[in-house]
């Protein structure tokens, strides 16, 4: 996890005092947090309504539903640098503005996942979408933190492997 | 103990490359008292050194330099840098494979003969065949200590293995094991059994599994006739007025280029370098690449038929628990046109942990349909397909001269086709797959499309006929009497079989041809 996205250390009342709610998250001067204030994270390089606007772009493209927000926000945490912010915001710019052609005010304000997904399968040959999804395919899976949230175990090794931990433990054969 | 050799010493046969083939057969002259100059492209790394993450050891591990495709396989498209997944370091992919270990079959070595002719393929029988391979196969299997052969009992099944087996049963399946394996079941040759902790292809950090990374390289140079160079990357093989070849140059860890000479040279780079380094070697007596007066020296590159299936189940299997590649079906692997294809394939168990599931389950894929079926990771079982493939002429390993490397010299491009016989082959498998899975109450399959290639073989094809191919039975060049090839890539048929033991034997029958030719002077 990265160690700029960590459990909020503002109280919730002062979080919300300073935020407004978009989508999911709740966004203030510089940060995005989780609407019930779980996490937040910290941005520099690009307004924190773009990185909102990641995040749900990330769960959009790998929705797994009992993967928790703060897992999508740090896979795309990396795009908030002085390289890639210009590309990023102008990427976020461009969903906006096919959400806005459908009647929405932005990316984050359509409610249905199937009418973001459309708007993603949109531009799913622009280098944007492609660079988002791809860096997700390690950014999001390579989390060690998420494996187990699929069962997976990762390394035995240090555990002696699993010639005594069940192996063949299946029961239902 | 490791005997370092002078670069003018032109007494020493110099080898490239320390895997299955050149690994093997460094050893194997050592042992017979032959002085050998191993060079090894990559760095030195053992079982302590390995690391059971599957990206960080990628990382560590595989050959990255840069390669391009081109062709109509999937794999130009999903990863078009990355043609193979093998492995550049001391012991080459013996440190990344799976340790399957099966003979190919007597009807095999005669694919023309026995396949009749195929619209497109090129075919050829072997210059060798099955009795004349049998004694080198148990040299073979009782060096990797190949589970099920030589008294040797088999390995034990895991969670991945018994629903594939209760599958296959269902299915009528009758040729259904725990493989012949060269990872210990019980102690054997200095080396552990085998832990069950999974991360086979990231290197066995018990040292249950065979690789020569820890076996054959440390032994060779252990007799004091054997020195390995590591991170010396072979550039160019040169040759006299003659046309004999003298010695190689190869550039080392700092880039800095030496001129190692030498009585002969085996080149065991695997099938995109190996062709590589004899095209990137062409002057004016060989303006086309060395050994390659066939014009078939990059040609007839085969990577196996692939694919995988896996199954979703409504309970738990944990496939990633144990042996990786923990057992077999190989009813399908006879030849019977009947089911529309030439040749067969093996089912083999197969998993992958999570973050390469992610990768490789439908490379691109996005959207609910790709993340349901990760999100029953837990619920999967796995196995891999592998069959015989067509070669074919225009399948091929060219030099690209306008990608460099990082010794500015022109990449390869692996250009690939897949033939009809592969594609019929490979829609046959992902049926009896799926419906392996399908017997056992599987609530969903998902026939995964091939990963880059571990099987390369055949871009320097042995034949009778010097027009036909690059190398005689011997994996002597036809053209250059003190050239040879000694890797995977002198297949001149794919056969369904994983190739490994294949070119160990291959690679200990060669030793011993070089040892008799010195012997009577003809080398």
């Amino acid at each position: 996890m990265s160690e700029r996205l960590v459990k909020s250390a503002l109280t919730r009342r002062a979080l919300l005092n300073r935020s407004v709610a978009l989508g999911a998250f709740v966004v203030g001067g510089r940060f995005i947090a989780a609407a019930d204030a779980a996490w937040a994270m910290e941005v520099t390089h690009l307004q924190p309504q773009t990185m909102a606007t990641l995040v749900q772009m990330a769960r959009d493209i790998y929705p797994h539903d009992h993967v928790a927000d703060q897992f999508y926000a740090a896979a795309v945490k990396s795009y908030d640098s002085e390289e890639t912010a210009q590309i990023v915001e102008a990427g976020v710019a461009f969903l906006d503005a096919a959400a806005r052609g459908k009647g929405f005010a932005s990316y984050l304000d359509v409610p249905w996942e199937r009418n973001r997904v459309d708007i993603l399968r949109g531009m799913e040959e622009s280098d944007f979408f492609q660079t988002i999804r791809g860096g997700l395919v390690t950014g999001l899976y390579n989390q060690k933190a998420v494996w187990p949230l699929f069962g997976y175990e990762g390394e035995s090794y240090s555990k002696g492997g699993y010639i005594d931990r069940g192996f063949n433990d299946i029961n239902w054969i | 103990m490791s005997a370092p050799f002078d670069l003018n010493d032109d007494s020493v046969i110099v080898v490239i490359g320390t895997g299955a083939g050149g690994g093997v057969l460094s050893n194997e002259l050592a042992q017979r008292g032959i002085s050998v100059v191993a060079l090894e492209a990559g760095g030195r790394y053992l079982p302590e050194d390995y690391i059971n993450d599957e990206w960080e050891s990628f990382g560590q591990l595989a050959w990255l330099d840069r390669r391009t495709t081109s062709g109509d396989w999937r794999v130009a498209k999903d990863f078009s840098g990355l043609p193979a997944w093998i492995v550049k370091a001391v012991g080459g992919t013996t440190i990344h494979w799976a340790g399957a270990s099966l003979r190919i079959q007597p009807h095999e070595w005669k694919a023309k003969t026995t396949y009749g002719p195929v619209q497109g393929a090129n075919l050829l029988d072997w210059p060798v065949d099955a009795e004349e391979m049998a004694p080198w196969y148990e040299k073979a299997e009782t060096k990797l200590g190949v589970t099920r052969t030589g008294g040797r009992a088999g390995l034990p099944g895991n969670n991945n293995y018994k629903v594939f087996e209760a599958g296959a049963k269902k299915l009528g399946y009758k040729e259904v094991h725990t493989g012949r394996m060269a990872i210990n079941a019980a102690d054997y040759d200095g080396r552990m059994s085998c832990q069950q902790t999974g991360f086979c292809f990231q290197g066995c950090k018990w040292g249950a599994k065979w690789s020569a990374a820890y076996t054959d390289i440390p032994r060779g140079e252990a007799t004091g006739h054997l020195e390995v160079r590591d991170r010396a990357h072979v550039l160019q093989i040169e040759h006299d007025a003659s046309g004999k070849v003298t010695g190689v140059v190869y550039a080392d860890a700092e880039g800095k280029q030496h001129r190692q000479k030498a009585r002969a040279v085996c080149v065991a780079g695997n099938s995109f370098e190996s062709p590589r380094l004899l095209l990137n070697s062409a002057s004016s007596l060989f303006p086309d690449g060395l050994a390659n007066s066939s014009g078939q020296v990059g040609r007839n590159y085969m990577r196996h038929m692939t694919g995988s299936v896996y199954g979703v189940f409504d309970k738990p299997v944990k496939m990633w628990r144990g042996t990786t590649m923990a057992g077999i079906i190989q009813d399908e692997a006879r030849h019977d046109p009947s089911r529309g294809f030439v040749g067969g394939y093996e089912m083999e168990t197969l998993s992958l942990g999570l973050p390469f599931m992610a990768a490789f389950l439908d490379p691109g894929a996005w959207g609910r349909e790709f993340t349901t079926a990760l999100d029953s990771y837990e619920n999967m079982a796995g196995m891999w397909l592998v069959g015989e493939d067509m070669p074919q002429e225009t399948n091929r390993v060219t030099l690209n001269h306008d990608v460099k490397d990082q010794y500015g010299l022109p990449v390869p491009n692996v250009n690939f086709d897949d033939h009809p016989n592969d594609l019929a082959m490979r829609r046959h498998a992902y049926r009896q797959g799926a419906a392996i899975y399908d017997a056992v109450g599987a609530t969903r399959t998902l026939p995964t499309p091939p990963y880059p290639s571990t099987h390369n073989l055949g871009t320097n094809r042995m034949s009778e006929n010097p027009r036909d191919g690059v190398v005689n039975k011997w994996g002597r060049t036809h053209d250059i009497a003190n050239l040879f090839v000694s890797d995977g890539s002198v297949f001149t048929t794919g056969a369904s079989e994983n190739p490994t033991l294949t070119i160990v034997a291959l690679a200990i029958r060669q030793s011993d041809h070089i040892a008799n030719a010195m012997a009577k002077g003809e080398l």
